[in-house]
């Protein structure tokens, strides 16, 4: 079951590769994806968590990451038909294979219980998606093409350092070199503490280049700038969700180690200077797809402030990733149509989306308050969640300074959103207009945020508790 | 064995000053190459003959010397770039740094809490120097293709210190690293192409239209 899951869309790859067929090959991205969320629904009622040996299984973390990767992709899977169709010059033939190969790859992160195999899947993410940033062809994508392939695999290359290190300390404390996770775990507590140290360092450096946290973020406005929205949406919900993944496995390794006290301050420093960061840099933005990267690096900013702080706000932080993932899915999307709409994505060109395009425009808006955390999006459950833990953790500064840089986030963006989406169109006939499979997936998503805000289902809410507690033990 | 090992890492240290102090990209490709060929002989050095190893072994010198290597010539014959010109960072400073690396790698892995097994030899200290080398390399370059070599020598020096913990990366993964490098490599030549087409030039200055 776990291996059909990999399996199916790389079983596709070929047939894509190889179907004459324009509109065929555009489909098939919907179908692997709805087969891909039918064996997960499936996966999740019925398959037990991963015994100790296995190389690949489940647990409440990964069940966690599939269950918002899944969806995430098969919207945005729905909307590639639509938008291959309208951008057939461009030619799909390089899109779709990539894309499966980028599902499978996910997949296989998401449920590797081997660090290694983890590290694997992640590289292959990057080199699957970097024809995808390259979409576009022109010297600006090239240019994203390469900081963004360059720099991950700089990154993701001092992340095998790190597991190197991690494997070091199993042998200076004379337990079994492995880099299984439940090895790891039980070997916690003999793991030789500088290299253990130094190994979390690096792996932080590798996984949080992928997550784009800041200063190691130098890669993600440029990609995100370029990429076509629904590569920015599966990148910024899907890609960044597995990057967290990874860090959380290190997290894990540092619990059993009972070395929360080093991994902590650490990772909240990240945090809180990627939110400064993001807030210095989302002020007069003057390319709003740019901005959304911006937007990105924040909450991955605010997810690592969670985990930094724990408790309360590790589960904030699991809220925080599932919710993220969506809105983020939905603003990509929908800013994808007001760039294809007006053919540029500087602020100074783009007027009057509301106007021009009812339902992008208004679903646009609509994002922007749910992802700056405005009542009663799912957003703001998340983000109350790790304030409260912040507070309750009695880290009053913290709090303060996270509150003040999201409410400078929340002006700086608005004041952008707020020119794109009012005012007078310039330009009344454009050649683009609202197609039903290009608005209804960021509408879907849309939804289910507003969803999350208002109720949480029982059965997700013990997942992310369950989540929590594999990620900091019983503390 | 021992004496094999320490050949192989001593030539590898030769080829990390090598590939600082050269402006040729060709000789400097050719060195990454014959690195590569080196270090595909320590898993039989270190840990003798046997199935893992000799496959890990003929991987290595498969990929780090052979193909990666004349995926590299053929991006530069037709790119006809044969020069590395005006690096950042002169050649005669990078290997002075360079130097002053690898002696402070040497302190440092004294320094280091190493298993009994571990200690005076030399696999840590050439991996530290030359994953240092990579990194120079890559900052101190302005050419697309030098980076894509710095990058290699990074990896190789993660590859040294990954021999003395053959355990813990059971084949699958270790192939799988291997093959993800090739695939690295031959992504980042595709790119290449496609940066000397638009600009006629691979100097990555050219690269900074994208900026806030």
């Amino acid at each position: 079951m776990l291996a059909a899951l990999i399996l199916l869309p790389l079983a596709l790859v070929p047939v894509a590769l190889l179907a004459p067929w324009y509109r065929l090959r555009s489909w098939l991205l919907p179908a692997a994806g709805a087969g891909h969320l039918l064996l997960v629904l499936l996966a999740l009622g019925h398959v037990a968590d991963a015994a100790p040996g296995a190389w690949i299984g489940l647990d409440p973390l990964s069940r966690l990451v599939l269950l918002v990767a899944s969806p995430l992709y098969l919207g945005c899977a729905l909307y590639a038909v639509d938008y291959l169709e309208m951008r057939r010059e461009r030619g799909n033939r390089t899109m779709v294979p990539c894309l499966l190969l980028f599902l499978a790859a996910l997949t296989l992160a998401a449920m590797s219980r081997h660090l290694g195999l983890l590290w694997l899947a992640l590289e292959t993410t990057t080199l699957a998606s970097a024809p995808l940033i390259y979409f576009n062809r022109n010297r600006l994508s090239i240019e994203a093409t390469w900081k963004y392939l360059l720099i991950c695999s700089v990154g993701i290359a001092l992340a095998m350092l790190g597991l190197l290190f991690v494997a070091y300390a199993a042998l200076r404390g004379g337990a079994p070199v492995s880099l299984l996770l439940t090895d790891l775990l039980a070997a916690g507590p003999v793991l030789s503490r500088p290299w253990l140290h130094a190994g979390f360092v690096l792996l932080l450096i590798g996984f949080g280049t992928k997550m784009g946290l800041a200063p190691l973020h130098a890669w993600k406005p440029d990609a995100y700038g370029e990429a076509p929205g629904l590569v920015g949406a599966l990148m910024a919900g899907g890609l960044t969700s597995l990057a967290f993944l990874a860090v959380l496995r290190v997290m894990q390794v540092m619990t059993a180690a009972g070395a929360l006290g080093v991994a902590r301050p650490i990772l909240l420093g990240l945090g809180l200077f990627s939110l400064l960061l993001a807030a210095l840099f989302m002020m007069r933005q003057g390319d709003f797809k740019r901005m959304l990267a911006y937007s990105s690096i924040e909450h991955m900013g605010l997810l690592a402030v969670g985990v930094g702080i724990g408790g309360l706000a590790t589960f904030g932080a699991l809220l925080h990733l599932v919710n993220n993932a969506l809105a983020k899915g939905c603003l990509f999307l929908s800013a994808g149509n007001i760039h294809r709409a007006f053919a540029s994505k500087r602020l100074s060109d783009v007027r009057g989306a509301l106007v021009a395009l009812p339902f992008s425009g208004a679903l646009f808006l609509t994002a922007f308050l749910a992802v700056t955390g405005t009542p009663p999006f799912g957003i703001f459950i998340s983000e109350f969640t790790i304030l409260r833990g912040i507070f309750d953790a009695g880290r009053l500064w913290v709090g303060l300074t996270v509150l003040v840089l999201l409410a400078t986030v929340f002006i700086g963006m608005g004041a952008s959103v707020l020119a794109v989406s009012q005012g007078e169109p310039t330009d009344r006939d454009l050649a683009f207009a609202d197609r039903f499979l290009l608005v209804a997936p960021p509408l879907a998503m849309l939804l289910a945020v507003l969803l999350l805000g208002v109720y949480i289902p029982e059965p997700l809410w013990q997942l992310l508790e369950q989540a929590r507690l594999l990620v900091e033990g019983g503390a | 064995m021992a004496e094999l090992s320490n050949l192989c890492l001593l030539l590898v240290i030769l080829v990390n000053f090598f590939t600082l102090g050269s402006a040729r990209l060709g000789a400097c490709i050719h060195a990454v190459a014959l690195q590569g060929a080196v270090l595909a002989l320590l898993p039989l050095a270190t840990h003798g003959l046997n199935g893992h190893t000799l496959l890990l072994a003929a991987g290595a010198l498969a990929l780090k010397g052979a193909l990666i290597p004349w995926l590299l010539l053929r991006a530069i014959r037709e790119v006809r770039i044969r020069r590395e010109m005006e690096p950042l960072i002169g050649f005669v400073p990078t290997l002075v740094l360079g130097a002053l690396a690898t002696a402070g790698a040497f302190i440092f892995a004294d320094r280091l809490p190493l298993i009994e097994a571990h200690q005076g030899g030399l696999f840590i200290p050439t991996s530290l120097a030359t994953l240092f080398t990579g990194f120079l390399l890559l900052v101190s370059r302005r050419k697309a293709l030098t980076q894509v070599v710095g990058y290699l020598v990074l990896e190789n020096g993660i590859y040294i210190f990954g021999i003395l913990l053959a355990e813990a990366m059971p084949l699958m993964v270790e192939a799988g690293v291997l093959l993800d490098l090739l695939v690295a490599v031959f992504v980042m030549g595709i790119v290449l192409d496609q940066i000397n087409r638009e600009f006629s030039t691979l100097d990555t200055e050219q690269l900074s239209a994208l900026k806030d």
